[in-house]
């Protein structure tokens, strides 16, 4: 017993000196084990792994997002990132009012589809008022209209072996050595077919605006502003994120940000 | 004076108290190891909580961030002025010049636009990822180790023995004001009224207070406790909660850093690690008149 305690307390003693050294070595050191692929960032990532399964375990499939009411619209929906593409694709699809434009779903499904943006809005739609939270901070509060994912991806019949809903963009995000990179990102098929979850073509009872993501744009509720795509052209079903950018399941995601925007 | 380390008893009521009391073993394991869980995860919380703030050095009242209204009360930004940029914080619209640490800082000829500096944030240049990375981590951390030390401290006896406040409290409440007010500290095994005010405070107010704060700012969270951000007054004026208990956290950690200074940190700082903890002799108990008529 007594052999323990003193083992015990060296090893605490030992231990609260070594915190104390990693805090006063400075933060050099500490960054430099943060980049992606690190292993300490690594390791402090399982963390992410840890909220998204006690998030769904307690939110579940269904458990809808807070929405307000017409008195808490009280300003244009802030746009952010990218605000007007400077893509020649879209610019000639804007100068048509998006008439040749259509939605492609494709990947890991039974039926691929090709939609106009007349009959996305002939679906039956929903409409909600919900906040918008960035991951910088700040939240507004905005209704959207939209037509369910849902039942775009009914329409398209999921093969059993998707696991996520890619939505691939028409907008550059960032130019690179190796060319543009236009913006991408994933979601799992709860969210996918969660019933908020709406590929938005209005907002505040008018057409989506072009510094909002018109012609279309996702609404995921629950998650982040980042998890929400804009000027959406395609959605591919894929199995996993091998095939998606970098790896990580997203363009921010493959820029540091974790794959979860539920917290 | 030299220092008397006697064991035996005092006859004479003028001869000088032996200056040691015993050797008591003060703090448990369960203290201890949570104590300085704490202490590692709220150092890490707040450096990558001060870059998480950084990406929106603002805060605000209410469901939404005021953009076309205001209800914008913090700010600490950078502006050009005739003599160069310079950083400013306002504070319900009183806006103070603070040039070099808050919203213009940096190492001479390469200073930039961040509200708090490179030296208070983690990663020391900007990173919202990554600090979302380090800040949930040791969010995790911060709140199993409450929950542990809260089932201990209820079995083991800890918190109703050393914390749960007793109407003796509240009698020597103004006595314990003004000694800690003079630097007059007497070690004893039990906390005085104000460390269990402080202590209890931090335990039981601000430390959940934190976690009800961040758990309402998570959209998903959102979703399963929707009341949450009702009785907070809305996501934004959560957020401003979230910001002040830090303001309030970082006010304990050095009234507790200087409250150890003054009354003997190799002694406090024993009792943190080791458990054992060095009393003050008999005679200098609460009611020495008693003892030395």
């Amino acid at each position: 017993m007594a052999k323990f305690q003193i083992s015990r307390r060296k090893f605490l003693t030992a231990s609260s000196l070594g915190l104390s050294g990693i805090a006063l070595s400075g933060c050099d050191a500490f960054d430099s084990g943060l980049g992606i692929g690190g292993g300490l960032r690594s390791f402090l990532e399982n963390a992410n792994g840890l909220t998204y399964r006690a998030q769904r375990l307690l939110a579940g499939r269904d458990a809808l997002a807070p929405e307000f009411t017409e008195a808490d619209i009280r300003q244009p929906q802030r746009p952010n990132g990218v605000t007007a593409p400077d893509d020649d694709t879209y610019k000639g699809l804007l100068a048509n009012n998006f008439a040749d434009w259509r939605l492609e779903v494709t990947g890991l499904v039974e039926k691929p589809l090709s939609l106009s943006r007349e009959q996305l809005q002939n679906m039956p739609s929903r409409t909600q008022i919900t906040r918008h939270d960035c991951v910088e901070g700040w939240s507004c509060i905005a209704k959207w209209t939209g037509t369910p994912l849902s039942l775009v991806l009914d329409q398209a019949v999921v093969k059993p072996q998707a696991r996520y809903v890619m939505f691939h963009c028409l907008d550059t995000i960032e130019q690179s050595l190796s060319g543009d990179i236009k913006y991408y990102g994933t979601i799992d098929l709860i969210d996918a077919r969660h019933p908020q979850t709406i590929l938005a073509y209005g907002l505040n009872g008018k057409p989506l605006p072009v510094e909002n993501g018109a012609p279309l744009r996702v609404r995921v509720e629950r998650q982040l502003g980042y998890k929400m795509p804009k000027y959406l052209y395609k959605i591919e079903l894929v199995d996993s994120f091998a095939n998606v950018g970098g790896g990580r399941g997203g363009y921010w995601e493959d820029n540091g940000y974790d794959w979860y925007g539920g917290i | 004076m030299e220092a008397i380390a006697s064991n035996e008893p005092v006859v004479e009521t003028n001869k000088p108290v032996p200056k040691n009391g015993p050797l008591i073993y003060r703090q448990s394991g369960w203290t201890r190891l949570t104590h300085w869980l704490w202490a590692f995860s709220l150092f890490f919380m707040l450096l990558s909580g001060l870059q998480i703030f950084n990406a929106r050095p603002q805060l605000y009242i209410g469901k939404q961030s005021g953009f076309e209204f205001h209800n914008t009360i913090l700010e600490i930004g950078a502006e050009n002025t005739a003599n160069g940029p310079r950083g400013f914080t306002e504070i319900f619209g009183h806006r103070f010049d603070t040039t070099g640490v808050l919203g213009w800082s940096g190492p001479p000829g390469q200073e930039t636009q961040r509200a708090f500096p490179s030296w208070l944030t983690i990663p020391s240049y900007y990173d919202l990822g990554t600090a979302r990375v380090v800040h949930f981590f040791f969010a995790w951390v911060l709140t199993t180790t409450l929950l542990i030390w809260l089932i201990a401290g209820l079995i083991n006896g800890h918190i109703r023995r050393d914390l749960a406040p007793r109407v003796d409290d509240l009698r020597k409440l103004p006595r314990d004001i003004v000694d800690h007010a003079k630097l007059k500290f007497h070690h004893t095994r039990e906390y005085n009224t104000l460390q269990k005010m402080a202590y209890g405070g931090v335990l039981f107010v601000l430390l959940p207070l934190m976690i009800i704060t961040g758990l309402a700012m998570s959209p998903s969270m959102n979703s399963v406790l929707p009341w949450l951000n009702e009785i907070l007054g809305g996501r934004q004026t959560a957020r401003t909660i979230h910001f002040t208990v830090m303001l309030m956290l970082v006010g304990f950690f050095i009234i507790h850093i200087l409250m150890i200074l003054a009354a003997g940190p190799i002694n406090e700082l024993r009792s943190i690690i080791t458990g054992w903890y060095r009393t003050d002799p008999p005679a200098k108990h609460d009611q020495p008149t008693e003892r030395s008529a």
